[in-house]
C-alpha cells in the first residue's frame, strides 16, 4: 500500500518530535506534512510521503545504484560477449 | 520529478526488458502483492515487455479491495447516521457493500468527506464538537503509522467526538495464506516497497526460507518493477530463495522504527476477515486496550451481519493469485466498474479494474 | 480453500441501477454519458440531438448556424486565472468554435442565492463583459432568478450561443479519417488542478491558473487558410481521455497516441502523483483537440503556435485503420494500453 512520493522539504517546523511539521515541495505543488517518523530529516533532504506523513529519507546514494546496476550489467555483458 | 522521472527513462526500461528476456531459460510464476504495482504494472504495460515465460499475478494487495463486505456495511450505516461526519480516503467511497456505496450515502444526504490525511478528520472533529467524526482506517502496514498518530493526536488533544472503524491488514500473513494454499502456483514475491518502509524485511526471510521462494522487495516506478522481476527471476535461475532489497532509496532493512512504536503501542494484531480469501489469524490490528475508546464500532451500535458476495465473482481466486482477471467468465461483460460483482473491479487499484482500464482486449483475444 | 467453501450464491442488487442523482452524473465520464445516451437522448429524440456533438448545426435559409449550451456550477466562483463569468462566456464561445462557427451572440440565464453579496455579482458580470469582448461576441439577452438562501450555490450561469458557419466544411467525428493526424493544443490539467487548489488549499510555488481561453480565432484561422478539419472537441471536464474516446466510438477508427508527445506541467504532476489523479482525465477549459490530414499537420500546427494563450501545440497520435472504435497510448516506456473513459469522477487514492 501505495502511494507515496518523494518530495524535498524546503522548510521545518516544530520541535516536539511528534508535532514536527515540514513544508514539502513536489515538482512545484508544495504540501505541509508530518515529520514525526523522521526526526533526523533536515530541510534539503528527499522525503517519502504517504497520507501526510513522510516515511523515509530518500537515500540519495542508494537511489543511484539501479542505474549503476543497469551500467554493471552492460559492463558485464560486454565481457561475457567478448570473451565468447 | 525527482526521484520518480528517472525511474521512467524508456532506454533503461528496454535495458532491463534485454536483461530480463536473457536470463529467463524456465516458465516462472511471480507475484506482486501491492496495489499500487498493479496499477504501475498495468499503466505502463510492464507485463507486456516481459517474456512469455514469466507470468505475473496480482496479489491480495489492495486493502481497499480485501475490506469484508460487513465491515463497509457497518461503515454504510455509520455514515449514514444524522449527527455524523464520515471521513475517508477517496479509494473506499465506490467499493460496494451488500446494497450500495458509500458516494450514494453521500447523495442521501450523508455527511461523506474525502480527506487527503487521517488527521485532517481529526481537524474535522476539533472543529465540529457538536457531531461524530469517524474516519474509516482502511491500510496495510503503510498507513498504520497515520491512522496511530491520528488516534494518537485525538486523545492527547481530548478530542472526545472522534472514532475509527478499523479495517487494518497486514502483508506477510497474507503472503503466508497465498503460500499455504495447495493450489498456489506462485515462485517469488515481489514486496510492497511502502510497506517495508515502515516495517522493514526481516519478517520475509522466514517466509523466503520455509516456502523457497525469493522475496525482492520492490519500488513502484516502472524501473522498479523491472528490476525487481529482474532479480526474482535471477534467483529462481540460479536456485536462490533470498530476501533482497531493490528499493533501498527508501526501505532500510529494520524499517522506520519510530512509526512501528506508535503503531505498536495504539494497534494490536487481531484475526482479520479478508474479502474473497475469508479468515486469516494474526493478520490485522485492532485497537488496543488503552485506545479502545476510540473505536468506532463498539462506539456505535452497528449490527454486522455476513453478508454473501456474487456467486459469479471470483475476486478471491484473483486476489490470490490462482485466476487472472480475463480468466473470468463475467470479466468486461458481465462484470464492469459500473456493474461491479466484487471489490477488485471497483476499486481503482484492484486487479479487475485495472485489467479493464488498460489490458481489455485480452479478454476479447481470449473470446476470438 | 476456506474462501471457495465459504462463496454462496446470492445476486447482489445491481448499483448500477441509480435511484438518486450522483455527483459523477455531471462528471464527464461514463456516468454523465449514460445519463445522456439512456435519458434525454431518447426523451427528446430527434437527428440534431442524436448527431452529439458539442452544439447543434442546422440550416435555415440561407444560413448554416450553430446553436449551444452550457451551464456553470463551478466553485469556488473566483480562482487562479478566472471565475465562473469569464468560464461560462469562454466555455459557449468554445462549444460554437467546435462546431465551425464564428460566435455571434450569448444569451445569459442567472440563478442567485438569496444573500449572494452584490459586489461579487458585480465583478462576475465585468468579468463576462472582458470575456466577451475578447471573444468577440454580444450578449443579448438574459434571465435573472433569485432562490431561497441554502437553494443555490451563492451563483449558477447557464449560457446558449448562436453562431454562423461561413464555410463548407463538416465537422463531425464522422468526417475522422484513418491517416488523420491528432493535434492537441497546450499542456493538460492546469484548470482542473487550479480548481483542486482553490478548493482543497493545496499550496503551490507559483500559482496554477486556469487555462480559461477562447479557441473560436485560432479554429477559424485554421479554417480559413485552408486546413481541412474534420473533427474538433475542446477538452473540458472528463479531460483528453474522454474526448478521445469519445469521438473514437462515434468514428468507429482506432485511436493511437503517445504518452511522451501529451506534454504536462512539472507542477500540475507533481500534484497528480500527490493525489493519484491521471492528467489525461483532468479538466481543461482552453484547449482543443483538432483530427485533420497528415498533410495539413505543419500547417495546422504553426497556425495554432500563434494563439495568444500560452499554447504549446503537437501531434499527439495517428486515426489507424483499424476499426476498433478505442484509444490505444503507447506508454512512456513503450508499452501500449487502452484508454477508458472514467466511470465517475476521479477521486483522490491513497492505494
Amino acid at each position: 500500500m501505495c502511494l507515496a512520493v518523494p518530495g524535498k522539504i524546503i522548510s521545518i517546523e516544530g520541535d516536539d518530535a511528534v508535532f514536527r511539521r515540514g513544508r514539502v515541495n513536489f515538482g512545484g505543488i508544495v504540501k505541509d506534512v508530518s515529520l514525526a517518523y523522521v526526526p533526523e530529516a533536515k530541510p534539503g533532504d528527499y522525503v517519502v510521503v504517504h497520507v501526510g506523513f513522510a516515511l523515509s529519507i530518500v537515500d540519495e546514494e542508494e537511489a543511484r545504484k539501479v542505474f549503476e546496476y543497469l551500467r554493471e550489467m552492460g559492463e558485464l555483458e560486454e565481457l561475457t560477449e567478448g570473451a565468447i | 520529478m525527482k526521484f520518480i522521472d528517472e525511474y521512467r527513462d524508456a532506454g533503461a526500461a528496454e535495458r532491463f526488458r534485454q536483461m530480463i528476456h536473457n536470463i529467463t531459460t524456465k516458465e516462472w510464476t511471480l507475484m506482486e502483492v501491492c496495489g499500487g504495482q498493479t496499477h504501475a504494472i498495468v499503466k505502463f504495460g510492464i507485463d507486456e515487455l516481459l517474456p512469455e515465460k514469466i507470468t505475473l499475478v496480482h496479489g491480495p494487495g489492495c486493502p481497499v479491495c480485501v475490506t469484508p463486505l460487513e465491515l463497509i456495511d457497518k461503515a454504510i450505516q455509520i455514515a449514514s447516521k444524522p449527527n455524523v461526519i464520515f471521513c475517508s480516503f477517496g479509494d473506499m467511497l465506490r467499493v460496494p457493500g451488500s446494497e450500495k456505496d458509500l458516494l450514494m450515502v453521500k447523495a442521501a444526504g450523508g455527511d461523506v468527506r474525502i480527506v487527503y490525511s487521517p488527521l485532517d478528520a481529526v481537524k474535522i472533529a476539533r472543529d465540529n464538537p457538536e457531531k461524530q467524526v469517524v474516519f474509516f482506517a482502511v491500510g496495510f502496514e503503510t498507513t498504520a503509522p497515520a491512522n496511530a498518530m491520528a488516534v494518537h493526536q485525538a486523545r492527547a488533544f481530548g478530542v472526545k467526538n472522534f472514532s475509527i472503524l478499523v479495517s487494518h491488514v497486514l502483508v506477510p500473513p497474507a503472503i503466508e495464506a497465498v503460500l499455504s494454499s495447495p493450489e498456489c502456483r506462485v515462485q517469488a514475491f515481489l514486496a510492497a516497497g511502502h510497506v517495508c518502509t515502515v516495517m522493514g524485511y526481516t519478517e520475509y526471510e522466514p517466509l523466503a526460507k520455509k516456502y523457497r521462494v525469493p522475496i525482492v522487495v520492490t519500488g513502484f516506478e516502472p524501473l522498479d518493477i523491472l528490476q525487481g522481476v529482474f532479480l526474482c527471476v535471477k534467483q529462481l535461475e540460479e536456485g536462490r530463495f533470498e530476501v533482497e532489497n531493490q528499493y533501498a532509496r527508501s526501505v532500510r532493512k529494520e524499517g522506520n522504527l519510530p512509526a512501528q512504536n506508535l503503531v505498536r503501542e495504539v494497534f494490536c494484531i487481531v484475526p482479520r476477515k479478508w474479502r474473497g480469501v475469508g479468515e486469516i489469524p494474526e493478520s490485522g490490528l485492532g485497537l488496543t486496550e488503552e485506545y479502545a475508546e476510540f473505536d468506532a464500532e463498539s462506539r456505535f451500535e452497528v449490527s454486522g451481519y455476513t453478508a454473501e458476495e456474487p456467486a459469479e465473482c471470483i475476486s478471491g481466486l484473483v486476489l490470490q493469485g490462482i485466476k487472472k482477471p480475463n480468466e473470468c467468465p463475467a470479466f468486461g461483460t458481465r462484470c464492469t466498474p459500473e456493474h461491479p460483482f466484487g471489490a477488485t473491479m471497483v476499486s481503482n487499484e484492484g486487479a479487475c479494474a485495472a485489467y479493464y482500464r488498460y489490458r481489455r482486449h485480452l479478454a476479447k483475444e481470449k473470446a476470438a | 480453500m476456506k474462501a471457495q467453501e465459504s462463496f454462496s450464491p446470492v445476486c447482489p442488487i445491481p448499483i448500477a441501477e441509480y435511484p438518486q442523482i450522483l455527483l459523477a452524473h455531471g462528471g464527464g465520464g461514463k456516468l454523465m454519458h449514460q445519463l445522456i445516451e439512456k435519458m434525454f437522448v431518447p426523451a427528446f429524440k430527434n437527428s440534431l440531438l442524436g448527431a452529439r456533438h458539442d452544439g447543434a448545426v442546422f440550416q435555415t435559409g440561407n444560413a448554416r448556424l450553430a446553436f449551444t449550451t452550457d451551464s456553470y456550477v463551478v466553485h469556488p466562483l473566483f480562482f487562479p486565472g478566472g471565475d465562473i463569468g469569464k468560464l461560462a462566456v469562454y466555455g459557449t464561445v468554445n462549444d460554437l468554435a467546435m462546431c465551425g462557427a464564428r460566435p455571434l451572440y450569448l444569451s445569459s440565464g442567472f440563478i442567485l442565492e438569496e444573500g449572494l453579496e452584490t459586489e461579487k455579482l458585480w465583478r462576475i458580470v465585468q468579468s463576462m463583459k472582458q470575456a466577451a469582448d475578447l471573444a468577440g461576441v454580444e450578449l443579448v439577452t438574459g434571465d435573472t432568478k433569485v432562490v431561497d438562501r441554502g437553494k443555490g450555490d451563492e451563483i449558477f450561469i447557464n449560457t446558449a450561443g448562436v453562431g454562423i458557419i461561413e464555410h463548407e466544411l463538416i465537422i463531425s467525428p464522422r468526417e475522422v479519417q484513418p491517416g488523420d493526424a491528432i493535434l492537441l493544443s497546450g499542456d493538460l490539467g492546469r484548470h482542473g488542478i487550479a480548481i483542486m487548489a482553490a478548493r482543497e488549499g493545496l499550496e503551490f510555488e507559483s500559482e496554477i491558473e486556469s487555462d480559461c481561453a477562447p479557441l473560436a480565432s485560432v479554429i477559424l484561422k485554421m479554417i480559413y487558410e485552408g486546413i481541412e478539419v474534420h473533427c474538433l472537441r475542446d477538452l473540458t471536464r472528463g479531460g483528453l481521455a474522454s474526448a478521445l474516446v469519445e469521438i473514437a466510438e462515434a468514428s468507429g477508427w482506432q485511436i493511437n497516441i503517445e504518452e511522451n508527445q501529451i506534454e504536462v506541467r512539472e507542477d500540475v504532476r507533481g500534484a497528480c502523483e500527490i493525489l493519484g489523479f491521471d492528467p489525461l482525465y483532468l479538466a481543461n477549459e482552453g484547449r482543443f483537440i483538432a483530427f485533420v490530414p497528415q498533410a495539413h499537420t505543419e500547417h495546422a500546427l504553426e497556425i495554432m503556435k500563434l494563439h495568444p494563450f500560452d499554447s504549446t501545440p503537437a501531434q499527439i497520435g495517428t486515426v489507424s485503420a483499424d476499426m476498433t472504435g478505442g484509444v490505444i497510448l503507447k506508454s512512456r516506456i513503450g508499452a501500449n494500453r487502452i484508454v477508458d473513459m472514467f466511470t465517475g469522477e476521479q477521486l483522490p487514492r491513497i492505494c
